[in-house]
């Protein structure tokens, strides 16, 4: 077992929302993420899936501080990174990076991919010279796939995936310990995922980077991912090793999920039994009482209304939130 | 074949940055540079406009009061209602007119783009503040400004660039504001922020930039409407006085003749709308060289 690089203790993020009913208006509160903790070794990847709106990419973007965390804490190496102040947070993000699910959004139009590449060297190297990041660029482009004499080029003269790739050299030319992937393949053609995501699983190994990678593509998460978090309403819902999860999987969310991924082969897919889930996520301003997977849960009863299962280890490296589970 | 492979990705391709890919596409672009031609003119003229004719821009000729253009006695656009050539007044005028409308119009730009975009970006209470603070500032009369101005200082042509671009950059802060806005969500800020930079210079470096263009386009609308609103505080005898002048009076002193005497309107009439038409021109042209999406 390494050692955390990464820990996330009970981090909660809340946005209030004003809602005008009656003649004054009124602030709500929405738990985006709410409790959760994880930890991250060193060079492992960590999926984290849920349905939309679940609070994945709030939850990336609250370690990264790219939106404000309402309580716990963030330890890196040990460190908590919810204390520092703005500017000491910003010296650090240096070892953390991430890649954007869209990928032409995330690049200034207005910037040449040369330019956009070599910004965060820019900013934590300032002593380099312009032929020293120059051939820093050209080697980080060699390296994700792009080809150096496109440094000219803008994001709108490339294709989305290499645009992907330029978002990819971006986060990674600073050589971080901890890259943050936010679905960043889910906007790009199917043949141009699997290059992205072989690109990813290439860079990791060979930079030994850990990796949080989000995505409601459980394929793509069990190809890639060490072990996988399971999201549900900004709750933590299960947490384990990949093939442990994907053999048997304990809370019903869960089983819901891996039983929605197609297989490729007609007969089987045509054949099996298959859970469905009815009903749609509930709204996370008015979450239902209990277990807030309960509204859609086939084993639902009186308890699950009543009280929210604690999350529980039923293995060293399997926790799981559910009154049914086991 | 490999050896060739090789040594066109070793040799590094030399970085272009977006200023620089905006000049080369504004040169490409005719009508701009045609109409940077046209304002060097007019402002070289306006230069040596003392060397360029025989007469003074205050001599007042008492035998050739309002008389049609006369390439005899040296009078290329006739003369004015007191004698004096409507030539070198009229070069005269653009150095008035060019001043206050680039100058007040660089105040206006330079004010108005900055506070525009740290209320912009920075947002909640900061942003309410300043905005509530042009609201304020808004409201106060110009004419109002430019007396209170002119009383504590005394007549003075600097105060009139002061003046409006204190009024102008209102209206330019405003413009950036709303375009921070929309740009401030976009996910390359994000990006930027990810990557540490330091929020002044994601506003330099990101936001900036990306707002130019209706930015550009109101300057090309501030220009002909500073010089308008110069030729009216000097009609109220707060501005040029005579025996200077600027086109706004050169024009507005020809309206009143035009039937009798066309040419006192036509000729500075003429140079002040050539010199908007090249600013438009001009103004369109950087829009388009500094959006990289458009064709080169």
């Amino acid at each position: 077992m390494t050692a955390p690089l990464l820990s996330v203790d009970k981090l909660d993020v809340r946005f209030a929302l004003r809602t005008r009913r009656g003649l004054l208006p009124t602030w709500i509160d929405l738990r985006a993420v709410d409790s959760v903790s994880f930890t991250l070794g060193a060079g492992e990847t960590l999926g984290i899936v849920g349905e939309s709106g679940c609070g994945k990419s709030t939850l990336a973007r609250a370690i990264l501080r790219l939106v404000p965390a309402a309580g716990g804490r963030v330890l890196w190496l040990g460190e908590d990174l919810t204390k520092l102040d703005d500017d000491a947070f910003r010296r650090r993000r240096r070892d953390f990076q991430i890649v954007f699910q869209d990928p032409l959004a995330a690049l200034d139009p207005r910037m040449t991919a040369g330019t956009i590449i070599a910004e965060p060297l820019r900013t934590f190297h300032p002593e380099l010279s312009r032929a020293a990041i120059q051939a820093k660029v050209a080697a980080t482009m060699r390296d994700v796939g792009l080809a150096p004499e496109h440094i000219n080029r803008y994001p709108h003269e490339f294709s989305g995936g290499q645009c992907q790739r330029i978002g990819i050299a971006r986060a990674i030319v600073l050589e971080p310990k901890l890259l943050v992937c936010d679905e960043p393949v889910s906007a790009l053609d199917v043949s141009i995922q699997a290059q992205i995501i072989n690109l990813l699983k290439r860079l990791q190994r060979e930079r030994g980077m850990a990796m949080i990678f989000i995505s409601h593509n459980l394929a793509v998460v069990r190809h890639l991912c060490h072990r996988v978090l399971v999201l549900y309403l900004g709750k933590a819902v299960e947490l384990a090793p990949t093939e442990r999860l994907f053999a048997r999987a304990l809370h019903p969310y869960t089983q819901a999920l891996i039983a929605a991924v197609p297989v490729p082969d007609p007969a089987v897919e045509r054949n099996r039994s298959k859970l469905v889930l009815r009903g749609d996520l509930p709204s996370s301003l008015a979450p239902p009482s209990g277990c807030p997977f309960r509204t859609r849960c086939p084993k639902a009863d009186a308890v699950c209304a009543q009280s929210m299962p604690a999350l529980l280890p039923v293995a060293s490296d399997h926790t799981v939130a559910c009154h049914h589970a086991g | 074949m490999t050896v060739l492979v090789a040594g066109t990705s070793e040799q590094a391709v030399a970085g272009r940055s977006l200023w620089r890919d905006a000049r080369a596409r504004l040169r490409r672009n005719r009508a701009a540079v045609a109409s940077l031609v046209v304002l060097g003119a007019i402002a070289l003229l306006a230069l040596f406009a003392p060397y360029l004719s025989i007469h003074p821009y205050d001599k007042v000729y008492f035998d050739r009061i309002q008389v049609p253009p006369d390439f005899g006695a040296g009078h290329w656009f006739g003369t004015d209602g007191s004698g004096r050539d409507l030539f070198v007044r009229t070069l005269y005028g653009a150095r008035v007119s060019l001043m206050v409308g680039l100058l007040a119009t660089a105040v206006a730009l330079a004010i108005g783009v900055v506070y525009g975009a740290v209320a912009g970006f920075v947002g909640g209470r900061i942003d309410e503040l300043m905005m509530r603070a042009v609201d304020v500032m808004y409201s106060l009369p110009f004419m109002f400004f430019v007396i209170i101005l002119m009383v504590m200082f005394g007549r003075n042509i600097y105060l009139i660039f002061v003046a409006l671009g204190a009024v102008e950059w209102l209206t330019m802060a405003r413009i950036v504001r709303g375009q921070t806005l929309s740009v401030r969500r976009k996910e390359y800020i994000e990006a930027a922020r990810a990557s540490g930079v330091p929020t002044p210079t994601i506003i330099r470096r990101h936001v900036i930039p990306n707002v130019l263009g209706p930015v550009i386009v109101y300057v090309t609308l501030t220009v002909p409407h500073v010089i308008i609103v110069e030729s009216f505080i000097s009609f109220l005898g707060l501005g040029v006085q005579e025996p200077l002048t600027s086109w706004g009076v050169l024009v507005s002193e020809g309206a009143r003749v035009m039937e009798e005497a066309p040419w006192m309107l036509l000729f500075p009439a003429g140079f002040l709308a050539a010199t908007l038409v090249a600013l438009n021109f001009v103004g369109d042209g950087l829009r388009d060289a500094l959006d990289p999406k458009q064709r080169p």
